[in-house]
Parts: C-alpha cells; structure tokens; sequence
C-alpha cells in the first residue's frame, strides 16, 4: 500500500485548514489574539486507505480531526469530503452529511452518555437518520454489537459497568451505526492499556477491511501508527511539518522535527538502545497564541538557519508523495526570490556549511 | 445475587433505570422515613376527611376553646371549630399551594436555566434577568400582587381558586431563580463533555440534545432544588396567610391557623403547636426524601 498502487480517488480533501480559538482579555473582554490550534493544514486522505496523524500533545491533532468533521466552526480553509465542500456550510445544513463522516472519541468513559443503556447509545444514530421501526432498529443495534465484539446480552446495560476497551468498542459500534466512509479516529486507543490497544487497533483493522472504511488515525503512538496507517503526516504547532508514506516516513524521515520524533521512540533491542543517536529536543513547544516568526520549529530545531527565524517554509512536494516544510528542502531560486539578495547568501554559505 | 439472575435482568429489553433509583433509594433511611411520614401526611389529608367527617367551618360556640378530647382529638378553636378537621381541611391547601408551587417554579427554573446554559447568545440576558429577580424584596413583592391581583382573580375564578392561583403563580415566579442558577451551572459544564461532542458529530438536534443528553444529566440538581422547593412554598405560603394576605379568613391553611392561633398563644398554646409541628415535619420529610433522591439520582453513587 505505497504512494505507487495508491487508490486514485480522494475521498477527503483539506485544503489550507485553519482554526483559531479567539482569545478575549481585559476590562472589556476585547479580542486580543487567537490560539491558533490548527494554522493553515493541507492534506487529501485516499479511499480506503488510514492517514496518520501524529505530534506531540497540544499541537493541534484533536482539534484538525474535530474541524474535518466541523465539529467547530472552522476559521478559513476548506473541506471537502466525499465530493462536497462542507468547509462553509451551516451546521444546520450539515445534518445531512452526518451519516458519512463519523468519530471515534479519546476518552470512552466520556463519550459515552451515562445516563444511557448502550442500546440507546448505539441506537442514536439511527434515531436521528433512519425511519426503521423499533424492532428493526433493535436488530440493527445488535448486528452492531456483535460486530465489533460485544455480547449481546449486554445491550440493557449503562456504560459504566463496562471496561474501558468494552467502552470504546461501544464507541466503535455508534460510529458504524450508519454505514459511514470516513472515520476519525481521535486517539481511540489512547485511554486504553496495552494489551486491549491490540484489540482495539485490530478489529478497525477488521472493519476497514470489512467495509473499505477510510481512517484518519490520530495518535501520538508512533509504534501503533506504524502499524496501522497507510501515510503518516506529523503536526508541530497546527502545522503539518511533514507527510509521507509509512515506511518512507520511518525508515528516512526528512524534517528535523520527525527525526527526533522517531528518535525518542523506545529500542526495545538493549544493545542498539544504549548505542543508538537520539535527538533530545530543548525547551518547550512555544504558545500557539504566539507562534515565532518564521518556521514555527525554529526555536528547537537542531539544525536551524537564520532564513527558518525569518521566512516561513513552504510545504511542499519534495518527493512523489512526500511532503514537508522546511527550508533545508526548498531549492535555493524559491527561496531566493523571497529574501533579500543579502540574506540568501548567508544562507547559502551556511547551508554549504552543514 | 448469582450470575444468572444478572444475566436474565440484563438479557430484558432494558431495565428501567428508576428501578435502579427505587433500588438506591431504598438502602438511604432516613428518605424512605421522610417518604412514609410524608405519604402518611398526604393520606391524612385527602383521605382522612372521610373517616374524621366533622365539617371544618361547623361552629359550635358552647365547646370553644377546649383542649383535646376524645371529640375533639385536636381541640376546637376560639368559635369551636374541630382542630383535627380543619388541620386536615388546612393541609390539602397547603400541600397543593407547596407542590403546584414548586413545580411551576421547577419549570420556570429549568427552563431558564438550559436555555442559558445551553444557548450562549442568551446566556447574558436570561442570568441578568435572574439576577434582576434574585435581587426583589420577596415579601413586599409578594405584598404588592396579592393586594393588585386578589380582586380581578377572586371575581374571574372565584375567592378559593382565585386566591389559589395568585398564591402558586405568586410564589412559583419568585422562587425559581436558585434553580435556574445550578441548571445553567451544570448545564455549561455538560455542554464540554465529550458525550454532547459525539451526539453533535451523529447531527443530533438541539431539541434532541437537551432532550436526551443535557436533562437527564441535570435530574440530580433539579430534583433536589425540588423537595426543597416544596418545602419553601409551603413555609411562604404559611408566612402569606399568617400575614393575613393569603387565602379567605375563614379558609384554613396551615399558615392561617397558626396566625389565627397566635391569639390565644398563652391560653391554649396547643393551637399554635398542631399546625406548627404539621408544617415543620411536613418540610422535614420532604426535604430527607429529597437528600435520598439526590444521592438514588447520582449514578457513581448508585453503582451498577
């Protein structure tokens, strides 16, 4: 499942995303900033195949999988999913788009309604976009629940007398309740130990197979996206740094930011973990209320130029299927054309330099 | 309880989640005591007028003011009305007045209090208006509508009703400000669970969302501002009649016959006790139901 026997059609298109939460402060509360969670994302997820979304905790991963699905109103960009454009409609139009695009949420316990048996939990879907009859919702219900694994006897219960990986398979079954394509996946394993993760991952493994179901997979489990998704794009700071198919992703990652990503992934092998070069990045992730001038990785970047604190890098194609944003990438005469004549050769020295 | 007594309960359609209130509620004592003593009131008053069939109005001058009897278990007052009847006569209007109260008060609150916190645009208006109604002098308000609406009310539904209806709607719209307060308090804070997230990410409606996710969630709050609100309306009640501006004079409620007694305090201080004793258990019991009900309510109290 490389770039090259990729399924031709794009079932979602993001194109230039951004979602900025308002900050207001002061006497009157006026708008003195934004939090910008997601800042001008692009991707296109393919039929059937799983993206992975992966980046460190707060850089933007939920809130991108929950604008997808416009669970927000998004600032500017737009979406496209399954051929319509759903960036700019209205919520209330959006209803019937619904059934397509579904979610699988982080926290099973507090997905589910507690005041709700997992009947009506699962049956909800149906309660709002189909006309079956009781009975034949009922059935559905318990299709469902033996899809992804539940006992049936079960159905009468509240969430809470339940497991966390019973929990999300609950989870699980709401989302497959009305034969959606596209899927977000926001952290579904997160919640979960170990052992029940493999569960989990499978049977949506299991069901996409089934159903030629289309995945976007957030996650900051890189292990578990590694195994699960088709193309990894990695977030920093509400920007994709880079996308690439899985195994070019892990095996030569080009940004800075994804190398140390991978390199702090635990060596299960003693020997190459005591031998192995890790990147250990400093300081912390800047505020995504105010980002730095530039790349947004400039401050913690281990091999930062003087153009990365001035220019912001492009995201670009640099190989057939393989996107990424910075400037050790770009070609000197796109740049050039963005700097000064000064500033160019500085950089070019520097870049002859390393 | 053995396995399959869990699986067949589980294996029915679904069991009815006030089964597992009724459950909870049971083990908490001293609520199934306030419930027993509180039906025990309502059947004493609705009921016991068929046994106990003295009227509550016949005068009898030559037995007033006795102590109790076997006649008169209660008494008689200072125009030899029997006590027991008109305690009974006097708490149907009390515990109507405190439960229609309380449930218009309920509603007003509620209502208020999930649009507000569910809609933000209102939000400022509808808290402000709370705050409006918080910050009136209940007493001189209560005051100044019986003393507007008493006539014009009396004359389309007569005296009784009337002055039935002005006392519920009198005390109903000054009493639903506290509730409305913790209904918005909890409803703002269920809006971010994650569980609202997914219904909206199905296309659920608003209607539908309160419906089936933000009220059922607020029951526990609501239920308890309930019983205490029960409680509240029959003690204003009492503190109208007993300023003499609820019912008729000659209609007993448990606040008016404590008024009237006050008289005769020295005398005959077990005319100020009976009614007194009547609404202080009344309110007691109602409000350790609802300390039972708020814990039955509670899911992570409840288990299962």
């Amino acid at each position: 499942m490389f770039d090259d026997t990729k399924p031709a059609t794009k079932l979602v298109e993001v194109n230039n995303l951004k979602m900025h939460f308002p900050i207001h402060s002061g006497l009157f509360r006026r708008h003195t900033g934004d939090v910008k969670a997601v800042d001008g994302v692009s991707f296109d997820i393919y039929q059937g195949e799983t993206l992975g979304l992966v980046g460190e905790s707060g850089c933007g991963k939920s809130t991108c999988g929950r604008a997808v699905l416009r669970l927000y109103d998004i600032t500017d960009g737009s979406i496209v999913v399954d051929g319509d454009a759903i960036g700019d409609v209205r919520q209330k139009d959006l209803r019937t788009k619904r059934p397509t695009m579904q979610m699988v949420f982080q926290d099973p316990q507090a997905s589910l309604n507690p005041r709700m048996t997992v009947q009506a939990i699962i049956q909800e879907p149906l309660d709002e976009h189909t006309n079956l009859t009781k009975a034949e919702k009922r059935e559905k219900v318990l299709a469902l629940m033996d899809q992804v694994g539940l006992n049936r006897k079960f159905s009468g219960r509240y969430p809470h007398a339940f497991s966390g990986g019973q929990r999300q398979r609950i989870g699980i079954a709401r989302a497959l309740a009305l034969n959606p394509k596209f899927i977000v996946c926001d952290e579904p394993i997160a919640a979960l130990d170990v052992s029940i993760q493999a569960q989990v991952v499978n049977l949506l493994e299991d069901l996409q197979r089934e159903y030629g179901l289309t995945y976007l997979f957030i996650s900051h489990d890189l292990s578990m996206v590694r195994h699960i998704a088709t193309r990894v794009a990695v977030m920093y700071l509400g920007k994709i740094v880079e996308l690439a198919p899985r195994e070019e992703l892990y095996a030569e990652p080009l940004h800075p930011y994804t190398k140390a990503l991978l390199s702090a992934v635990p060596e299960p092998d003693p020997d190459l973990h005591d031998t192995m070069e890790r990147t250990i990045l400093t300081g912390d992730v800047p505020s995504p209320s105010n980002p730095p001038k530039g790349c947004n990785f400039c401050t913690r970047c281990p091999a930062v130029m003087d153009v990365c604190k001035q220019i912001e890098p492009e995201y670009r194609e640099v190989m057939p299927g393989r996107f990424v944003a910075c400037h050790h990438y770009n070609d000197v005469t796109t740049t050039a054309e963005q700097t000064a004549a000064s500033e160019a050769s500085d950089r070019q020295s520097l870049r002859n330099g390393a | 309880m053995t396995d399959t007594s869990i699986d067949a309960r589980n294996d029915a359609e679904a069991r009815n989640q006030w089964w597992d209130v009724w459950d909870q509620f049971k083990t908490h004592k001293g609520a199934v005591m306030g419930a027993c003593f509180f039906i025990f009131i309502v059947l004493a008053v609705y009921v016991g007028p068929w046994i106990w069939s003295i009227d509550p109005t016949y005068i009898d001058v030559r037995a007033r003011n006795q102590g109790p009897t076997w006649a008169h278990p209660f008494g008689t007052d200072q125009l030899g009305r029997d006590m027991l009847a008109r305690m009974m006569a006097g708490g149907q209007t009390s515990i109507s007045v405190g439960l229609t109260a309380m449930g218009l008060a309920l509603f007003l609150g509620t209502l208020v209090g999930v649009l507000a916190g569910y809609f933000k645009r209102i939000d400022g208006i509808l808290m402000r208006l709370t705050d409006l109604f918080l910050a009136l002098p209940l007493l001189p308000l209560l005051l100044v509508m019986v003393m507007l609406f008493r006539q014009p009310l009396s004359a389309s539904f007569g005296p009784e009703t009337g002055i039935f209806i002005l006392i519920v709607i009198a005390i109903g719209i000054t009493s639903w400000m506290p509730t409305a307060r913790i209904v918005r308090g909890d409803v703002l804070a269920l809006k971010e669970r994650e569980f609202v997230l997914a219904a909206r990410s199905i296309g659920t409606r608003p209607g539908k969302m309160i419906l089936r996710h933000v009220l059922p969630n607020v029951m526990s709050p609501i239920m308890v501002s309930a019983t205490l609100g029960i409680a509240t309306a029959i003690i204003t009640e009492s503190a109208l009649s007993f300023l003499g501006l609820g019912f008729p004079p000659d209609f007993p409620t448990w606040g008016r016959l404590l008024f009237d007694a006050t008289d005769f305090m020295q005398q005959h201080p077990q005319r100020v006790m009976w009614p007194g004793l009547a609404i202080s258990l009344t309110v007691l019991s109602v409000n350790y139901m609802g300390d039972g009900l708020r814990d039955a309510l509670d899911p992570r109290i409840r288990g299962l």
